[in-house]
């Protein structure tokens, strides 16, 4: 056996002047998202402490909620509120979702405390407020779809508040129709999509490192440095 | 169940003992999380994913 001569000559290798949308997608992720990053073998040192838990956490939760709720709306509210099964999810359902916002909280603490928007991360910052609020009207919208009393109780209590932001022509709480598509279809799947780029960009950027005091020796320089250029001294 | 929850009144606090509650487990949990020792823990410090700034 001879080892081939040559590259098939139907075989295109890009180079540099490769301007497709394709080829500038590849060298965008192959520059900031490489296998390495996106599924890291280990984490940094820092990284050890239960307060990086709270989000994977939130995201199970938030597996649990969406499993849960492919079973209710395959088997509709006649299931749900009267067979045993049927309650049984719904109630998974509920805590799953009461485990979502309080680990979510957690969360945000967490994150907050340790301004973890430092070092290039408001995106992946910014997008987690977004999540928050999108699970928010999703929350809201789930407890105007329960198909009850309970659920027209909160419904037309909250017309009144809708009404007066305005948001009330094209968001009526009352059209069942429209709450329960907004649940199962479109909040969840923007939900989704919006939890995917945060998700991303936290391993694009990796997890911020903790705030350090300043060394005893900086921290004189700098208080040094910084009376000698206070306000009121010469430029 | 079907009773009403009970409301703390302080001054212009208003707050059910069932919120108070999650509050404190929340509060209890982030402590807890912050003070508990984590498994595993490799001592190696300048070491896993390391990326430039």
């Amino acid at each position: 056996m001879s080892a081939p001569s040559s590259t098939p000559a139907t075989t295109s290798v890009p180079g540099p002047a490769d301007t497709t949308w394709a080829g500038a997608v590849r060298r965008f992720l192959e520059r900031n998202l490489p296998l390495t990053h996106l599924l890291p073998s280990r984490q940094p040192f820092f990284v050890g402490s239960w307060v990086y838990i709270f989000g994977v956490v939130a995201i199970t939760s938030l597996v649990w909620v969406v499993g849960s709720g492919i079973v209710l709306a395959s088997f509709g509210p006649g299931w749900w509120h009267i067979e045993a099964m049927g309650r049984f999810v719904n109630s998974m359902h509920f805590w799953s979702v009461q485990l979502l916002f309080l680990f979510t909280a957690l969360h945000l603490w967490g994150q907050y405390f340790m301004a973890s928007w430092r070092d290039g991360r408001a995106p992946t910052w910014i997008v987690g407020v977004l999540v928050f609020l999108i699970a928010l009207v999703t929350g809201f919208t789930g407890y105007v779809s329960q198909q009850n009393f309970d659920a027209q109780w909160i419904a037309i209590n909250a017309k009144d508040g809708i009404n007066a932001t305005g948001a009330g022509s094209f968001f009526n709480v009352l059209d069942f129709g429209q709450m329960y598509g907004l649940h199962v279809a479109v909040l969840p799947a923007t939900v989704a999509v919006a939890l995917a780029i945060h998700v991303m960009l936290v391993r694009i950027r990796g997890v911020v490192k903790p705030i350090e005091p300043p060394a005893p020796k900086d921290a004189a320089a700098q208080a040094t440095s910084g009376s000698g250029t206070a306000k009121g001294g010469k430029a | 169940m079907d009773t009403p929850a009970t409301y703390l009144e302080l001054g212009f606090i208003v707050i059910s003992v069932p919120n108070l509650l999650v509050i404190l487990t929340m509060v209890g949990i982030f402590i807890a999380a912050l003070l508990a020792p984590f498994p595993g823990h490799h001592a190696i410090e300048e070491d896993g994913d390391v990326r430039p700034e």
